[in-house]
């Protein structure tokens, strides 16, 4: 992993600096117009939400299970990564909606059930952070939950009546939409690896650190 | 009070319908209302400064952490 770090972050930030342009030489879409932009950037931070939930959900499972602090350190760096997609979520989507919509924000399924996802993300941060002893099991047993939420949140606006847009627009998007959203999707999944593997680094060297107070205190 | 719940309701069911896929406009045919660039801009200007704080607060912890280590390791040579 060490060895594709390096590249890994000169691909990455090549293609998140690059990504505004494409998204500037993309179509309009009709009936939003220079609004729908934001889209490019919102819907994959969703999606990247989304993947490291499960991502934490997984690892906090697999800690729960065989108590390797591998996983637990992984889930901890997921869980970050989620409240900080999560909060680019929340923050471009009233923009965006305040144009489309006229409002700022929805009470509506998909909203609701993603901003209670976030909620969640949060809560297993303040668990680790001020639950003491014990708290990586409780935050472990949260973090699936919070996974568990993860298939209505994408699945909410086919179930329920909703301002958001249907999970159709993303398969069904036109050629001069299609290639700039899928370059934005990449550049910011690409920058979660990134960021994920220099969280998982920090999480590591504080493992190290502890390891060695108490070898110090032996 | 009846006549009253039954618009709420009517008003409940008559929400616009969610978009299923998205059209890209006819050159020149754009119009907007309420402008839209500062939203868009202010979209983007937030997605850059969360995610350049973010990388700044990691490499502030990894220094600090790695720091400490250094200190606990002359602190042990030192004894």
């Amino acid at each position: 992993m060490r060895k594709l770090f390096l590249p890994l972050i000169v691909v990455a930030t090549a293609m998140f600096a690059y990504a505004p342009y494409m998204i500037n030489e993309a179509a309009y879409e009709s009936s939003m117009g220079l609004v729908q932009k934001i889209f490019y950037f919102h819907a994959p931070s969703g999606m990247v939400m989304l993947v490291s939930a499960v991502v934490c959900g997984i690892a906090s499972a697999l800690y729960l299970w065989r108590r390797k602090p591998a996983d637990d350190h992984l889930a901890m760096a997921a869980a970050e990564l989620t409240v900080l997609y999560g909060l680019i979520v929340m923050l471009t989507g009233p923009l965006w909606a305040r144009k489309a919509w006229g409002i700022w924000w929805d009470w509506d399924a998909r909203l609701t059930m993603s901003f209670v996802g976030w909620l969640i993300a949060i809560s297993y941060l303040f668990v680790r952070k001020y639950g003491g002893p014990g708290s990586d099991k409780l935050g472990a047993a949260l973090a699936v939950f919070g996974t568990a939420n993860v298939p209505f949140i994408y699945l909410s606006v086919n179930f329920w009546r909703t301002l958001h847009p249907k999970t159709s627009v993303v398969p069904t998007l036109p050629p001069l939409i299609r290639g700039p959203f899928w370059f934005s999707a990449l550049a910011l999944f690409l920058m979660y690896l990134l960021l994920l593997t220099a969280r998982l680094h920090l999480e590591r060297q504080r493992a190290a650190l502890d390891a060695l107070y108490l070898a110090e205190e032996d | 009070m009846l006549l009253l719940n039954r618009v709420l309701v009517a008003l409940a069911f008559f929400q616009p319908a969610p978009q299923g896929e998205f059209v890209p406009v006819t050159p020149g045919t754009a119009t907007e209302g309420l402008p839209a660039a500062p939203l868009v801009i202010a979209a983007y200007a937030i997605i850059w400064t969360v995610m350049m704080f973010y990388l700044w607060t990691i490499w502030r912890r990894i220094n600090k952490v790695e720091a400490d280590m250094r200190a606990l390791e002359r602190r042990k040579s030192a004894k």
